[in-house]
C-alpha cells in the first residue's frame, strides 16, 4: 500500500584519504568512523502514502472484507440456535412457583418442567448451554476468590487454602474444599431434556456430562487431591456452604467424574468475562445414520431448580445450539465484515475524488523558498 | 581518614559559611588548625559503601516519578486495594532503580578511585626545618610545599619563591579553563628572595590574609604581611590547584585554599541544570493526567457507589461483602483499586525511554563525520545529552564575531605605502581582476627565510621592496621591528612566531617574505634580516598597546646609530600624532583606508619619527624614574608616551583581513531561510562589526534600510528605535502588544509573550554597547525588543560579556523562543550559559566556552547540519516519540475504563498482569526506541535543501498540548474499539468445540494481542524511514509476545508456579479459533484504515512542508545544487575599521632581563604555547594563510 523509495548508500563527501589531514595520522585521530550507523545512513524503504498506494489498499480491503463478510453471516445463520428463559419471573411460568419459593435449606429440588418446540430439526452435535444474566462473574472479588493450587491437587492447599478464598476459607476450623466463591457459587441447576413424542410418551434424551471442559483445564489445571479414594482425600473438609453434595460426589454417575476435575465444575470454574454469559452444560452427540440429533417437535425440559438468581435480578437460560467452524451462532462479526467492507469501498471513492481534486497538491513543487 | 577529617571539614565550612576573611600564618599548623580550615583531602565521591543504598535510593526516591511508583506500589499491598499483583509495578520500578543505581554506583566507584589517586599523590612539604614526602590529603593551609616542573599544583598555593630569574613560573591552565598556552605568575620580591634556602623558608612567619574562599578564578585579593612589612597579593602570586607547572625547575608555595575550598573545587559545583521546553511541556502534561487519573477514577468510583447499591447489595449471595465494607467504603476502596489499574497512564518508563532517545542522539553529534574538523581533529561533540530535540526548534541565534564568524586568522592583503596602493590585481584594462585560487602568486623562493604559506598576488610591491624604495624599505622595517612578537628557530632558517594577536604575526609574516625577517630578540636588541642583511638593532622602549592608546611604539638605535621610533596603530589615533607636513598623504592614504574598510579588512596606520640622541637621552632618563616609580607609575609613562609619539610621519596602511570561516554566509542564508534570526553579538568596534556582517551575507546592499542606533543618553536611544520602528511599520501600535499567558507547573509562571511584528521588506539594526545599556533599562527594553525583531539582522556592538547575557535574557523572557548562543570565547561564556543552547567553537580562543557549553564543535558552518539535520531529527523523533508513547499507553488503560461498565466497577483488569508488567517494558519497548533512533523524514541533504523543513520544530507543531489531546481523541478512539469488537464478537460465541471462549481468560487474551497487533500497526504506520532494525525489533517484538505468552500459559509453567501463573491454557484454546483471528484482524484494519484515511486527506488537502518535500523524494533526483554567487564587491565609504584582538601586550615581558637570557641555555622551546600538547601540534601558525580544504567543505555548504 506505500511506494517506496530505497535509500541507497549516499557519498558524504570524504573521501577515505581524508583523515589523514589532521596531521596525527589516522590511527589517532579522532575522526569518527564512516559507518552507516553512525552516519545514520542505514539503508531503509521510506514508504510514503500516494493515492496509487492508498486508494487501491481500500479497494482491496473492501473487495476482500465483504464476501468474507457474507461467509460468516451465512455460516452464522445457518446455525440453530434455541433458546428458553426458564427463570420464573413471570407468574404465568413454569417455574415461578420454584423460583419464588426457593429456600437455601431445602433439602429437597423444587422440579419444574418447561414444554417447547423446535420447529427446525437440529443435525450433528447438539450443545446444550445454560446461560446466566447480571451474574458478575468478572467481579474482581469474585474472580481472585479462588485456590488454583488447591485445584490442582496440592495437599497443603487443600486443608489450608489461600486467603484469598475468603470468607469461603474455612467453616470450623476444616477448610473449605473447594474454597472460594466462584466454586461456593457453582450453577446447580439439573437439567433434563426429553422429546416428547406425537403421542406424548417421553424420550429421555441421553446427554453426554464429559467433553464440556477444556482439556487443558481438566488435566493439568484441576487434579484431584492424591489418594486412591477421593472421599478419603477429601476427609478433613468440608464442602462449600452452598452445595448439596461433597466435592467427591459431584457426578454419582462416573465416578472418575468427582472431585475438582468434575467437569461441570472445571466450566464454572472458567469465570466468565462478562456478566451475562453462557456456559457448557451437555453435549447431545449426533445420531449415528441419518437421523437428525434433535428432530424438530415438541421437548420437555426437566429443571431441578436450586439456583437462586431472582434475588439480583438475575436470569436464567437453556440454550441448544449446533456449532460450525467459526463457533457458535453470532452474526456480529459477519455483520461487521461486510459493513468495514462496504466502508472501506466507500471511503476508497471518497478518497478518490479528494484525490482528483486536490491530488495535484502535494505532488507541485511550490514549496516556498 | 582522610575522607572523614575532610568531610569534617566540610562541614565546617558550611557552618561557617560567612568566613570573612581567610586568616593564616606560614609554617604555624597550630595557629592555622585553630580555625579548622579545610586540609587538602577532596572528597568527589557521593556515596560509600554503607551509605550507597540508602542515600542512592533516597536520591531516586525525590523524582516524582520514582515516588509515584513507589506510592503506587505501597498502595498494591492493600489487600482491600490491590487490584493487580505487587509485581505489576515491582518489576519495573526495580529494573528502573536498579539501572539508575548501577549507573550511579559506576559513577561514584570512578569518582572514589580519581579521589583516592589524587589524595595520595606526593609532595615536598616543609616540615620541621626539612623537606617530607607527604601525602596531598594531609596538607594543611598555611603548609609550605615544593613543587617541581610539570608537578600538579597541590592546592591554591601564594608562590613565595621560585628557580627562575624575577621569581617567574610558568603554568598551565588547561585542566583549569582548557587553555593550553602557558602564563605566566610572579612571586612577589620579598618572599623570591628566600629562593631555595630551606632554612629562611622554614623560619619564615609571613602571615595572610586574604578573602574567603570563592569559585572566581581570575580574582584574588589579600594581603601578606612579613616582618611587619604588608604587601598586596592579587591573582598573579596564586597558583590555583589544577594547574601544571611548567619549564619551572622549582617554586615554593604556601597553601591558602586547601582541598574543598580550592578555587578547582568551588568551581566544579552545580551548573546551572538546562531543561528543554519539551521537558516543561511534559511536566505540565504529566499533571495533566494525573488530574484525569483522579477525575477517570472519580467517575470509577462513583460507578462502582451506585453499583454497589444497586447491585452488589442483592448480589452478596454469591459475592458477599467483607465485613465492615459499605457501599460508601467500598467506592473508596475502589477508586484507589483503579488508580493502580490505570497507573499506566503515567508511565515509568516514558522517562528512562526520554533519557535513551537522548543519549542515542548526542551519540549521532559526536559521530558525525561532517561535522569533524580534521585540520585540528576535533569532532563535533554533544556535551550535554538532555536538550537534542530543543535543537530542532531554534528560533533565535546569537552570534560571537571573531573566532566564530571569523577564523581569528589575520592574512596581510593590502598596503598603501606613500600614498599608493598595493595589493590590488588589474588587468590590462584597469578592470580589478578577482583574486582566485588560480591566480599567480608572487613567488618568494628568493628569501631563503619566507614563509612558505604566505600568500600574495601583487608583484608591484616586491618590485617596489627590491628596487629599494626607502618608504617601502622604512614600511617593513617598522613592521618587523614593531611588534612583540617572539621567534623561535629551531633549525637554521625554520622560522616560527609566535604571536599574541594575529593581526601583528600577520604583519610580522609579511614583512619576513618582503625580505624583512625578524630573527631574534633579546631584551636590548631585535635582529632582523633586511634584504639578506643581518642588521641588529638597539631596542630602547618599547612602548605598549593597551586599549586607551590603541597603538604601540618602539624606539630603536639602529646599527648606524640613527635612532627612530616605530609606530602603528588605529587610524584616528595617529593621525592626530602626524605632522602637520603629512596632510597630503593622509587624505590619499584616507582614501585607500576608506576602500579597505569597505572590503571588511582591519587596518592599521604605520608612522616614524626620527630622535635626536640629546632628546632621547632625557627621555629616558624619565622613562626610567618613571617605570621605578612605586606610585603613579601608569599616568607617568603614559605622560611620557604622549610626549615622544608625536609630529610623526605618515609611512602608510596597512590592511589584514579577518578571513570569514569557511561557508559563514551559506550558513547564515541556509538559517534565514529556515526562518531562524541571527543576531551577532561582538565585542568589536561598530565598523568592523558591520563589515563583518556585510561580507557575511547578513547585511545587504538591497536592505531597505540599515539602522545604527549609537545615542549617549536614554532619551536619545529611545527616540533612534522608535524612529526605526515607525519607518519599518508606521502603522502598528505605539504599545507592544504583550500577551499575558501563565505556564509552567501549576500555572504558577507569568509569561509575557509580544507578538511578532509584520514588516515589509528587510532591514538591518546596527547598535552599539552604549545604546544597549540604556536599551536594556526597563522602561526600554520592549522597545528594543520591539525595534529588533522587526530586524532581519541585528547587530549589537562594543557589547560586555554581561550584555551579551541581558540580550540573550530579553528575547528569552519576551519571546518565549528557543534561543541558541554560540561563541568560541571567555567573553561568550556568560551568553551560552544563559541561552536555551549554547554551542562552543573549540576554536583559537582557548576553551572555556566549550566547557560551558551544551554541544562544541570546530567550525561555524556545522551549525546548520547541527540544527536543519541533527536538530531537526532529534524533534522530529522527540515528538514522534511522545505521541506514540501517550497514544499506546492510553489505548492501553482507556480499554481498562470501558471494562469497568461490565465488571461492576470492581478494577478488575482486563488483561493478564503478567502482560500488563510487560507490556512497556518488554513488548512495546524496542519498536518505539528504533523508531526513535533512525527515523527521519528525509535525509540530510533534502534537509540542507529545503531548510523550510525545520520551521515546524519552531512553531511546536508536532508536540504541544493540542497534538497531546489528539492523541488522547485517537486513544479514546482505539481504546472503544479494543474493547467493544472484542465485546460483541465473544459475548455469546463458543469455540468450534461448542467449549467455552468468553470466559475472562479468552477475552483478557484476545483484547491484549488484538492492542499488541494494533498499537504495533501504528507504530509501522508511523515509522518513516523502515531500517532492518526497525524491522527486527517490530517483528521481533510481536515475535516476543507470542513466545512469552506462549510460555507462560503452558503446562510447565503453571505446574512450577501454580498461583503465578493461572492463565494455563488460555494461548492454545483460543489462539486456534478461527473467529479468534478474524476478531483480531477486524480490530486492527478499524484501528487503522481511519488514520490512514485522514492522513491521506490531510495530504492531499493540506499537504504539510514535509510531505511535499517527502513526495518530492519518492519521485525525484535531488536538485543539482544551485552554483555559487560570487559574492558582490561593496562599494563602501565606511570608516576604516581596526581591532587589536589582544589587550595589554607583552612588551614588559619581552623586554625583561633574565627571562631572555636563560632561555637558551635551557632550551625552553617557547613561551606562550606549550608544544608538546596535541593541540598545538596540529594547529596551524595563527597567521598564515591557509587554502582551505575544499573535499570538506563541498558537501556540507555548497550549495
Amino acid at each position: 500500500m506505500m511506494a517506496s523509495s530505497y535509500n541507497a548508500k549516499e557519498e558524504d563527501g570524504h573521501h577515505p584519504g581524508s583523515s589523514n589531514h589532521g596531521g596525527t595520522g589516522p590511527s589517532s585521530s579522532k575522526k569518527p568512523d564512516n559507518t552507516a550507523f553512525k552516519q545514520q545512513r542505514l539503508p531503509a524503504w521510506q514508504p510514503i502514502l500516494t493515492a496509487g498506494t492508498v486508494l487501491p489498499a481500500f479497494f482491496i480491503i473492501g473487495l476482500i472484507f465483504i464476501p468474507i463478510g457474507i461467509g460468516l453471516y451465512v455460516t452464522s445463520n445457518n446455525i440453530k440456535e434455541f433458546e428458553i428463559d426458564y427463570t420464573g419471573v413471570e407468574p404465568d411460568s413454569p417455574c415461578y412457583i420454584c423460583a419464588q419459593n426457593f429456600s437455601w435449606n431445602s433439602t429437597t429440588p423444587c422440579i419444574c418442567t418447561v414444554n417447547f418446540t423446535l420447529q427446525q430439526p437440529f443435525e450433528n452435535n447438539v450443545y446444550m448451554y445454560y446461560g446466566l444474566s447480571n451474574f458478575y462473574q468478572n467481579h474482581r472479588r469474585y474472580v481472585k476468590s479462588r485456590d488454583d493450587k488447591q485445584l490442582n491437587g496440592d495437599l497443603n492447599n487443600l486443608e489450608d487454602p489461600s486467603s484469598d478464598c475468603e470468607p469461603y476459607r474455612k467453616i470450623g476450623g476444616k477448610a473449605v474444599a473447594p474454597c472460594g466463591a466462584i466454586a461456593n457459587s457453582l450453577f446447580n441447576d439439573t437439567l433434563d431434556l426429553s422429546y416428547v413424542e406425537s403421542n406424548g410418551t417421553l424420550n429421555s434424551i441421553d446427554l453426554q456430562r464429559k467433553g464440556i471442559a477444556w482439556w487443558t483445564d481438566k488435566h493439568v489445571k484441576f487434579k484431584n487431591p492424591a489418594g486412591s479414594n477421593l472421599s478419603v482425600a477429601f476427609q478433613n473438609t468440608v464442602m462449600p456452604v452452598n452445595w448439596r453434595n461433597p466435592v467427591y460426589n459431584l457426578d454419582p454417575s462416573d465416578p472418575d467424574n468427582n472431585g475438582f476435575i468434575n467437569e461441570d465444575f472445571i466450566v464454572w470454574m472458567r469465570t466468565a468475562a462478562l456478566p451475562t454469559f453462557r456456559k457448557l452444560y451437555r453435549i447431545i452427540p449426533k445420531k449415528s445414520g441419518a437421523a437428525s440429533t434433535l428432530p424438530s417437535g415438541s421437548y420437555r425440559l426437566k429443571i431441578a431448580y436450586n439456583y437462586p438468581v431472582l434475588s439480583f435480578d438475575g436470569r436464567k437460560r437453556m440454550i441448544l445450539s449446533t456449532i460450525s467452524w467459526m463457533g457458535g451462532k453470532n452474526p456480529f462479526l459477519g455483520i461487521a465484515y461486510i459493513t468495514v467492507g462496504s466502508i472501506c469501498f466507500f471511503l476508497g471513492i471518497v478518497l478518490l475524488i479528494i484525490n482528483h481534486k486536490y491530488g495535484n497538491r502535494s505532488s507541485s513543487a511550490d514549496i516556498p523558498n | 581518614m582522610g575522607s572523614v577529617v575532610s568531610s569534617f571539614g566540610n562541614l565546617c565550612g558550611k557552618e561557617k559559611k560567612q568566613e570573612e576573611e581567610r586568616h593564616l600564618r606560614a609554617n604555624d599548623r597550630p595557629f592555622n588548625l585553630s580555625y579548622l580550615y579545610a586540609n587538602n583531602a577532596i572528597k568527589t565521591s557521593k556515596y560509600n559503601v554503607f551509605t550507597f543504598l540508602p542515600l542512592n535510593l533516597f536520591e531516586q526516591f525525590t523524582r516524582l516519578a520514582n515516588a509515584y511508583f513507589l506510592f503506587l506500589l505501597l498502595l498494591q499491598l492493600i489487600p482491600q486495594v490491590s487490584s493487580l499483583s505487587w509485581f505489576t509495578t515491582a518489576v519495573p520500578l526495580i529494573l528502573v532503580l536498579s539501572m539508575t543505581a548501577v549507573k550511579d554506583a559506576s559513577d561514584d566507584i570512578n569518582r572514589h578511585r580519581c579521589d583516592r589517586q589524587v589524595n595520595n599523590r606526593q609532595v615536598n612539604v616543609l616540615t620541621d626545618g626539612e623537606l617530607k614526602k607527604e601525602k596531598w590529603m594531609n596538607v594543611q593551609v598555611g603548609d609550605i610545599v615544593k613543587l617541581e616542573s610539570n608537578h600538579f599544583v597541590t592546592a591554591d598555593l601564594l608562590l613565595l619563591s621560585s628557580s627562575e630569574p624575577l621569581n617567574l613560573v610558568y603554568v598551565e591552565t588547561a585542566e583549569l579553563d582548557g587553555e593550553t598556552n602557558l602564563k605566566v605568575k610572579q612571586a612577589l620580591t620579598v618572599t623570591g628572595e628566600m629562593g631555595d634556602n630551606i632554612e629562611a623558608l622554614s623560619t619564615f612567619r609571613g602571615e595572610v590574609r586574604c578573602e574567603p574562599p570563592n569559585n572566581r578564578l581570575d580574582k584574588f585579593k589579600g594581603n601578606l604581611t612579613v616582618n611587619g612589612q604588608t604587601y598586596g597579593l592579587d591573582n598573579d602570586k596564586i597558583l590555583l590547584r589544577g594547574c601544571t607547572l611548567r619549564n619551572t625547575e622549582w617554586c615554593f608555595g604556601l597553601v591558602i585554599f586547601g582541598g574543598p575550598d580550592t578555587k578547582l573545587m568551588q568551581n566544579s559545583g552545580k551548573t546551572t541544570f538546562k531543561r528543554t521546553s519539551i521537558d516543561h511541556l511534559m511536566n505540565v502534561l504529566v499533571l495533566c493526567i494525573f488530574g484525569f487519573l483522579g477525575t477517570m477514577c472519580f467517575v470509577l468510583a462513583i460507578g462502582n457507589a451506585i453499583w454497589e447499591v444497586k447491585e452488589g447489595s442483592v448480589f452478596t449471595a454469591f459475592l458477599p461483602r467483607e465485613a465492615g465494607v459499605n457501599a460508601a467504603l467500598s467506592s473508596f476502596l475502589s477508586f484507589w483499586s483503579y488508580v493502580i489499574v490505570l497507573n499506566t497512564v503515567v508511565p515509568i518508563s516514558l522517562y528512562v525511554s526520554v533519557e535513551i532517545i537522548r543519549l542515542g542522539n548526542s551519540f549521532y553529534i559526536d559521530w558525525d563525520r561532517k561535522m569533524y574538523y580534521p585540520k585540528n581533529d576535533t569532532p563535533a561533540q554533544a556535551r550535554t545529552t538532555t536538550l537534542n530535540e530543543e535543537l530542532g526548534q531554534i528560533k533565535y541565534i546569537f552570534s560571537d564575531k571573531t573566532g566564530t564568524l571569523t577564523q581569528n586568522i589575520m592574512t596581510f592583503n593590502k598596503c598603501s605605502i606613500n600614498g599608493k596602493n598595493y595589493g590590488e590585481l588589474f588587468d590590462f584594462s584597469g578592470q580589478r581582476v578577482e583574486v582566485t585560487e588560480k591566480t599567480q602568486r608572487v613567488d618568494f623562493s628568493w628569501n631563503q627565510l619566507a614563509d612558505p604559506n604566505f600568500i600574495f598576488h601583487d608583484y608591484s610591491l616586491l618590485e617596489t621592496v627590491k628596487e629599494g624604495n626607502p618608504e617601502a624599505r622604512a614600511f617593513f622595517r617598522l613592521l618587523a621591528l614593531c611588534h612583540t612578537v617572539m621567534p623561535e628557530e629551531k633549525k637554521e632558517g625554520e622560522l616560527n612566531y609566535q604571536a599574541q594577536s594575529p593581526d601583528e604575526g600577520a604583519l610580522v609574516t609579511a614583512a619576513r617574505n618582503f625580505g624583512f625577517v625578524f630573527r631574534s630578540r633579546t631584551p636590548e636588541t631585535i635582529t632582523i634580516m633586511e634584504m639578506g642583511r643581518k642588521v641588529t638593532c638597539e631596542l630602547l622602549a618599547v612602548l605598549d598597546f593597551n586599549n586607551v592608546r590603541k597603538r604601540m611604539s618602539v624606539i630603536v638605535r639602529s646599527p648606524e646609530g640613527k635612532m627612530t621610533l616605530y609606530c602603528k596603530g588605529a587610524d584616528t589615533i595617529i593621525y592626530e600624532r602626524l605632522h602637520p607636513s603629512c596632510k597630503k598623504l593622509m587624505d590619499v592614504t584616507t582614501g585607500h583606508l576608506n576602500e579597505y574598510a569597505g572590503d571588511g579588512l582591519r587596518t592599521l596606520v604605520l608612522a616614524y619619527k626620527d630622535l635626536e640622541e640629546s632628546y632621547m637621552d632625557g627621555w629616558r632618563q624619565r622613562h626610567h624614574e618613571a617605570s621605578t616609580a612605586m606610585e603613579g607609575q601608569e599616568e607617568m609613562l603614559n605622560e611620557l608616551y604622549e610626549e615622544i609619539e608625536k609630529d610623526m610621519t605618515l609611512l602608510g596602511a596597512t590592511a589584514v583581513e579577518d578571513k570569514l570561516q569557511d561557508g559563514v554566509p551559506q550558513t547564515i542564508e541556509q538559517l534565514a531561510k529556515a526562518d531562524i534570526k541571527i543576531w551577532v553579538l561582538t565585542g568589536d568596534k561598530q565598523e568592523t562589526a558591520e563589515n563583518i556582517g556585510y561580507s557575511c551575507n547578513m547585511l545587504r546592499e538591497e536592505m531597505k534600510d540599515v539602522f545604527i542606533v549609537a545615542a549617549n543618553t536614554a532619551e536619545g536611544v529611545k527616540e533612534e528605535l522608535q524612529n526605526a520602528r515607525r519607518k519599518m511599520c508606521p502603522e502598528a501600535a505605539e504599545e507592544p502588544s504583550v500577551i499575558k499567558a501563565r505556564a509552567g507547573l501549576f500555572w504558577l509562571q507569568k509569561t509575557e509573550t509580544v507578538r511578532d511584528e509584520k514588516v515589509d521588506g528587510d532591514y538591518g539594526l546596527i547598535i552599539n554597547g552604549h545604546s544597549l545599556a540604556f536599551a536594556l533599562e526597563k522602561d526600554l527594553e520592549l522597545e528594543l525588543l520591539r525595534t529588533a525583531c522587526m530586524c532581519q539582522t541585528v547587530i549589537c556592538c562594543r557589547v560586555t560579556p554581561l550584555q551579551k547575557a541581558q540580550v540573550v535574557q530579553l528575547v528569552k523572557k519576551y519571546k518565549q523562543a528557543v534561543t541558541l548562543a554560540i561563541g568560541d570565547g571567555a567573553n561568550d561564556v556568560s551568553m551560552i550559559k544563559a541561552a536555551h543552547i549554547g554551542v562552543g567553537i573549540s576554536g583559537q580562543e582557548g576553551m572555556q566556552a566549550v566547557l560551558s557549553s551544551d554541544f562544541s564543535f570546530a567550525q561555524f558552518r556545522y551549525l546548520q547540519r547541527l540544527l536543519l539535520v541533527h536538530g531537526r531529527w532529534s524533534y522530529l523523533r522527540m515528538c514522534k516519540f511522545l505521541r506514540y508513547f501517550f497514544y499506546k499507553n492510553f489505548t492501553f488503560t482507556f480499554v481498562h475504563f470501558w471494562y469497568a461498565f461490565f465488571c461492576g466497577f470492581s478494577a478488575q483488569t482486563v488483561y493478564d498482569e503478567w502482560f500488563i508488567t510487560l507490556y512497556n517494558l518488554m513488548y512495546t519497548a524496542l519498536p518505539i526506541l528504533s523508531l526513535c533512533l533512525f527515523d527521519q523524514d528525509v535525509n540530510d541533504r533534502w534537509s540542507f535543501q529545503y531548510p523550510q523543513l525545520y520551521s515546524p520544530g519552531q512553531l511546536n507543531m508536532y508536540f504541544s498540548k493540542k497534538a497531546f489531546v489528539r492523541c488522547m481523541m485517537h486513544s479514546c478512539y482505539s481504546s472503544l474499539i479494543l474493547f467493544f469488537i472484542p465485546w460483541a464478537a465473544m459475548h455469546d460465541t463458543v469455540r468450534d468445540d461448542g467449549r467455552d471462549i468468553a470466559d475472562y481468560q479468552s477475552f483478557a487474551l484476545l483484547a491484549q494481542t488484538c492492542l499488541l497487533v494494533v498499537v504495533s500497526a501504528q507504530l509501522c504506520l508511523d515509522t518513516h524511514y523502515w531500517t532492518t532494525v526497525n524491522q527486527l525489533f517490530v517483528w521481533g517484538s510481536l515475535a516476543t509476545y507470542f513466545a512469552v505468552t506462549f510460555t507462560m500459559y503452558s503446562n510447565g509453567m503453571f505446574l512450577i508456579f501454580t498461583s503465578v501463573f493461572p492463565f494455563i491454557g488460555t494461548a492454545r484454546n483460543s489462539l486456534n479459533q478461527p473467529n479468534v483471528w478474524l476478531t483480531i484482524f477486524l480490530i486492527s484494519l478499524l484501528c487503522i484504515l481511519p488514520v490512514v484515511a485522514l492522513r491521506f486527506v490531510l495530504l492531499q488537502i493540506r499537504p504539510t512542508i514535509n510531505d511535499k518535500v517527502r513526495h518530492m523524494v519518492g519521485k525525484e533526483v535531488l536538485p543539482s545544487p544551485a552554483p555559487r554567487r560570487p559574492p558582490a564587491r561593496r562599494i563602501s565609504t565606511r570608516q576604516s575599521g581596526y581591532a587589536f584582538s589582544h589587550s595589554q601586550g607583552y612588551g614588559n615581558l619581552v623586554t625583561s632581563q633574565g627571562f631572555l637570557l636563560k632561555r637558551p641555555l635551557k632550551g625552553r622551546s617557547i613561551l606562550f604555547t606549550q608544544t608538546d600538547s596535541a593541540l598545538a601540534e596540529n594547529k596551524p601558525q595563527q597567521y598564515r594563510t591557509i587554502t582551505e580544504e575544499v573535499e570538506e567543505s563541498q558537501s556540507s555548504h555548497s550549495w
